[in-house]
């Protein structure tokens, strides 16, 4: 399926309520992201219950290799954002895949019976 | 300090001037939407901050630690985040370390 892309999510919020026009829409849905974005790099963690977390990730300095010469570089520590989902959005996005998996299997086996059955 | 919805709406409440109820209510939107997509099989891709997919794993063989026995984990879909790559940037170097 086709992923929904920030505009799309900023028409969807818009046609879902009233009080704010399109243009507001826009400016809340890019102060969210920013906000998010700005206790990340303050190293701060953010959590959402019903959603999921994010934190940042540290990683140490470690010496690497120039892959052409085989030279040894250090590569300095490194900080990399990580989402942790929340207990509701685990088991919603999880109980659909199942209910498809289910319908899924169904499926075929209706089909595999109805081969049987001309077979 | 962990930011919260709370926080969320507060500051689309002092920079936006959203009504108290209103910030609130967009907030609760906002997750809800992206939880709503990623339920129905879709991604999420938000330019500048980063991706929302979706993965599916295998029944693979697990173990209850407490007592050793064998259980299967199920088949499963789970969310996985990517961060892009103006987010990254963003967070890559410990400030403190400067």
């Amino acid at each position: 399926m086709s992923p929904m892309t920030k505009s799309e999510l900023i028409e969807r919020l818009a046609s879902k309520q009233t009080h704010l026009m399109q243009k507001d829409v826009e400016l809340a849905v890019k102060l969210v992201l920013d906000q998010i974005s700005m206790a990340l790099a303050k190293d701060d963690r953010v959590e959402i219950r019903g959603f999921g977390s994010f934190a940042l990730h540290h990683r140490p300095a470690r010496v690497g290799r120039n892959p052409k010469t085989g030279e040894p570089v250090e590569i300095p520590p490194k900080r990399v954002p990580h989402f942790k989902p929340g207990k509701e959005m685990r088991e919603r996005v999880n109980a659909n895949a199942q209910a498809e998996a289910e319908a899924a299997a169904a499926a075929a086996k209706a089909a595999q019976a109805a081969a049987d059955g001309q077979g | 300090m962990a930011l919260t919805k709370a926080e969320l709406a507060d500051a689309l409440f002092d920079e936006l001037g959203l009504n108290k109820r209103e910030a609130k209510e967009f907030v609760d939107l906002f997750f809800e939407e992206i939880r709503e997509r990623l339920e129905g099989g879709e991604e999420v891709k938000l330019s500048g901050f980063g991706n929302f997919e979706l993965r599916s794993k295998n029944q693979r063989p697990g173990r209850n630690p407490k007592t050793g026995e064998e259980i299967p984990i199920s088949a499963r879909r789970v969310v996985t985040f990517r961060p892009g790559q103006k987010l990254r940037l963003r967070v890559e170097f410990d400030a403190t370390r400067r």
